[in-house]
């Protein structure tokens, strides 16, 4: 595995340089900067070098961001919370640096995320004064639209896409920023960088414009939109070990915690959720769980862990034999239902 | 925080010598390569192979895919290509339409690979992968040999500046591990590679639904065959660096995120800048120096080609998005007019005198495309052609632009030598073009009511106005008598 053993030599001490960063402190960045150019007032050391593989993919990330801002007139950062969204968000507030996010960003509530996600977006959104947006279906509330009463696939349809198109009509946005990467699935390993949509968020896998160098092509006409990916080409390794040698803070829902849950189809389902019904036979099990990925808790398998720290969880990932997809009950439905969905304005 | 922690933090924004800097990331920088070939010839199940056979493709994955794979082949083996192939419509033909992005990594290196159709009708989606790639693995079909999509594909390799070619001759089972076969193709080639300037090559004869010399070698079965496998050629490939030549930071945006800071941000497309270093600003030319460069990180004191940084200046100058700015020696090209040669990549071919948008670094600005000739593909020649390119063609153009351009020759700067054109009724991206030279004649630009200012010894002069075109027109005609010096003077002012 490439660049493991230098991982573990980062030491983690710096990370209060931004964790402890609050809306005061955040503003006293730009401060510093503005009105002070001696380079030994600012402590050059903060932390070790990134490796050049992970400072190329940095590199191309802030450069899709500037572009993407610098060419629309309305951009908007989806943030789902998850390990993605946070590097999304780290990588975002470099590319601005000294000025602020330039941006607002938009959650899309489906009602069913964990509630440690949920408090972890406020917090971040706090300190790092970001304008945060969230939405949620007014439709899909009022008629109780759930992953249990209504199924998986109608309540991603539903509370997701279409709560996603709602919330992108009514600010309008020309751009909308995603952190899905092209090692996650084999549709999303087709798209493009700046990746169009038509007036009604469809997406047309054969006919994508062609995507030279860097090269950005961001002409579009009224109503439609470019949904663009500085994370693409990074894989889920690297979404860690960045993660590591940043010290991003992440919610603590990705380190093994004893946690209440059920198996269901062959999937670690969470049970702790007040609104969580076992079915008939099913045992309540308690012990070590963490998850590879966030979503819906209903609908996000977990996994057996004892990885606590962020090395662990890499050691984990590192001698992994299944991908971070497996857990996910949408992507299991049927060959290409990724693509289906995409189509339809799923991001 | 330690004492080594420290020193390699400046050691890494320190100025290193070129060739160093470039060995020291050689081996943790992936690899950047594509698949291409023509129609079948088993790219897609190349690169599946090579998941395959390099752990890459997970559990779930590959019960995913042995559940798809159905009848394939007669080997039971599944059908590799599905891996890549994931949109439904490639499924249902079993071609590639699309190119797909895959990342896996052996214990020497990573490597990014781009699997491109190999369809005539989808060339620009192979064009896409190309562009950013470092080598190429180039499939034919054992029983089939060289075709005209196979030269296509090797000439639009080597024009985006691939210089290293895997010539994989595949489905080497097919042809009874037949040494000659191997010979004729890999001959075959040779010359096609000579023509088009490329030098390093591998061939290797290669089964890839079977495995054989992709991961793993066939010396059983191909014992006269003692060359590298597939990934032993691809682990000792090189990677370029764009370090040589000026400084190049094509400007994205301006950052003011208060009254006393002015920053220009941009991905830092060529050379090395350090505080101090004067630069110019282009087109303008206006000059300053470096004051700061300015990271989340920290204030380095260096930044080199790949950064993307926030440069400060010493003066108030007039700096916007789409600008240039450049190492005061060492400047790129900058003027109206440029030789380019482009790849036409949509249906409506790239048409004569229509004004396209031009993208080039973060400039985007209005273009006039005339073609001059364009490339057969059976003979490698290039034929003199001023009508439409169609879609595929591969033609020489000029460039004529209303307000000063900036470019590098491609061979000199891939980053600063690029561009697109948009098409702006549809706004899709209808070619992909390198510049080959700065123009100094005007052919090309004939508009209407617009008149041209020609500066030339008195001599040469004397026999323009003695031919029989100019004499029709004389009355249209303004001459005067300038020195040298004058005459350079109106030239350098831009208007
Ligand atoms: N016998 C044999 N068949 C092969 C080999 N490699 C590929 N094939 C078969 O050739 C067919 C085409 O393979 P693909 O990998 O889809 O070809 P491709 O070059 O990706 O095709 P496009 O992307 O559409 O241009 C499939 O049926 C493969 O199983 C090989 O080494 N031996
Ligand atoms: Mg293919």
């Amino acid at each position: 595995m490439r660049g493991s053993r230098q991982a573990a030599e980062q030491p983690i001490d710096h990370s209060k340089t931004h964790s402890r960063t609050n809306r005061q402190e955040s503003r006293d960045h730009m401060h510093k900067h503005t009105s002070e150019f001696d380079p030994h007032l600012k402590d050059p050391v903060t932390k070790p070098p990134l490796d050049p593989h992970l400072k190329a993919l940095e590199n191309e990330a802030i450069h899709i961001f500037r572009e993407v801002a610098a060419e629309f007139e309305n951009p908007v950062m989806l943030y789902s919370i998850g390990k993605d969204s946070s590097v999304l968000l780290h990588l975002a507030r470099k590319a601005f640096y000294p000025g602020r996010v330039p941006f607002p960003l938009l959650h899309i509530d489906t009602g069913w995320k964990f509630p440690e996600m949920i408090a972890f977006r406020d917090e971040m959104a706090e300190r790092f004064d970001l304008d945060l947006v969230v939405h949620t279906n007014p439709r899909g509330q009022e008629e109780g639209i759930g992953p249990f009463s209504h199924g998986s696939a109608y309540h991603t349809d539903v509370m997701k896409t279409e709560a996603l198109r709602q919330a992108l009509d009514a600010g309008k946005y020309d751009a909308a920023f995603g952190g899905a990467r092209r090692d996650e699935e084999a549709s999303r390993a087709k798209e493009r960088i700046y990746s169009f949509r038509t007036p009604d968020h469809k997406w047309d896998p054969r006919n994508q414009r062609p995507e030279l160098w860097n090269i950005y092509n961001g002409n579009i006409r009224r109503g439609e939109s470019v949904r663009a990916f500085p994370l693409s080409n990074w894989t889920e390794v690297d979404i860690w070990r960045y993660i590591q040698a940043e010290n991003i803070p992440l919610p603590p829902l990705y380190y093994a915690k004893n946690r209440r849950f059920v198996e269901r189809d062959g999937m670690l389902m969470w049970a702790e959720d007040p609104r969580f019904q076992p079915l008939p036979g099913e045992q309540i099990q308690e012990g070590m769980l963490r998850f590879r990925t966030l979503g819906c808790w209903p609908l996000t398998g977990g996994i057996r862990s004892t990885a606590t720290t962020l090395d662990e969880v890499i050691a984990e990932l590192e001698i992994a034999t299944v991908s971070e997809r497996q857990g996910r009950a949408i992507d299991r439905d049927q060959a290409g239902s990724m693509e289906k969905k995409k189509r339809e304005g799923y991001f | 925080m330690t004492a080594p922690a420290n020193t390699a933090a400046l050691a890494e924004v320190q100025d290193l010598p070129e060739a160093e800097a470039a060995k020291a990331v050689k081996d943790s920088r992936p690899l950047r390569l594509i698949t291409c070939g023509s129609v079948d010839d088993g790219k897609s199940t190349l690169i599946g192979r090579l998941l395959w056979d390099t752990k890459a493709v997970k559990e779930d994955q590959a019960a995913a895919l042995s559940r798809d794979s159905g009848k394939q082949n007669d080997l039971g083996l599944p059908d590799f290509a599905l891996l890549l192939d994931g949109l439904q419509a490639e499924r249902e033909q079993g071609i590639t339409i699309d190119v797909a992005y895959r990342y896996f990594s052996t214990d020497r290196r990573s490597f990014i690979v781009a699997d491109t159709p190999g369809h005539e009708q989808y060339t620009r989606n192979m064009a896409t992968g190309a562009s950013t790639a470092d080598l190429a693995v180039l499939l034919v079909d054992a029983r089939a040999g060289l075709l005209e999509q196979t030269r296509r594909h090797a000439t639009i390799a080597s024009l985006m500046g691939i210089k290293q070619f895997v010539l994989a001759v595949n489905k080497f089972d097919l042809v009874s591990y037949d040494k000659s076969v191997f010979d004729r193709i890999s001959h075959e080639f040779k010359e096609l590679a000579l023509s088009l300037g490329v030098r390093q090559i591998t061939a290797i004869p290669m089964s890839a639904l079977k495995g054989e010399n992709v991961v793993y070698g066939a010396s059983t079965i191909m014992p006269w065959y003692d060359g590298p496998t597939l990934v032993q050629a691809l682990e000792l490939a090189t990677i370029r660096t764009a370090t040589a030549g000026g400084f190049r930071l094509p400007v994205q945006r301006v950052s003011r995120p208060g009254e006393s800071f002015r920053g220009y941000q941009g991905t830092v497309a060529g050379g090395s800048i350090k505080p101090g270093d004067s630069v110019a600003i282009l087109p303008s030319g206006m000059v300053a120096n470096v004051k700061q460069i300015v990271t989340f990180d920290l204030v380095r004191n260096a930044a080199v080609a790949g950064d993307a940084i926030t440069l400060v200046l010493d003066r108030q100058v007039d700096v916007s998005r789409g600008d240039m700015i450049a190492s005061l020696d060492g400047q790129p090209m900058t003027g109206l007019g440029f030789d380019a040669q482009l790849v036409a990549l949509q249906p409506g071919g790239i048409e004569p005198g229509k004004r396209y948008w031009l993208k080039a670094g973060s400039r985007r600005q209005r273009v006039v495309v005339q073609p001059v000739s364009q490339l057969e593909l059976s003979s490698g020649k290039w034929k003199p052609h001023a009508e439409t390119l169609a879609m595929n063609a591969i033609g020489k153009v000029r460039l004529s632009f209303d307000e000063l351009a900036v470019f590098d020759t491609y061979e000199q700067n891939r980053a600063t030598g690029a561009f697109i054109l948009i098409d702006p009724d549809t706004n899709n991206t209808v070619a992909g073009g390198m510049v080959t030279a700065k123009r100094s004649d005007l052919g090309g630009i004939h508009r209407e009511g617009e008149r041209v200012l020609l500066s030339l010894p008195a001599d040469l002069a004397e026999e323009l106005m003695a031919s029989e075109a100019f004499a029709a027109r004389r009355d249209d005609v303004d001459i005067r008598r300038i020195s040298g010096q004058r005459s350079n003077e109106i030239f350098e002012t831009p208007d």
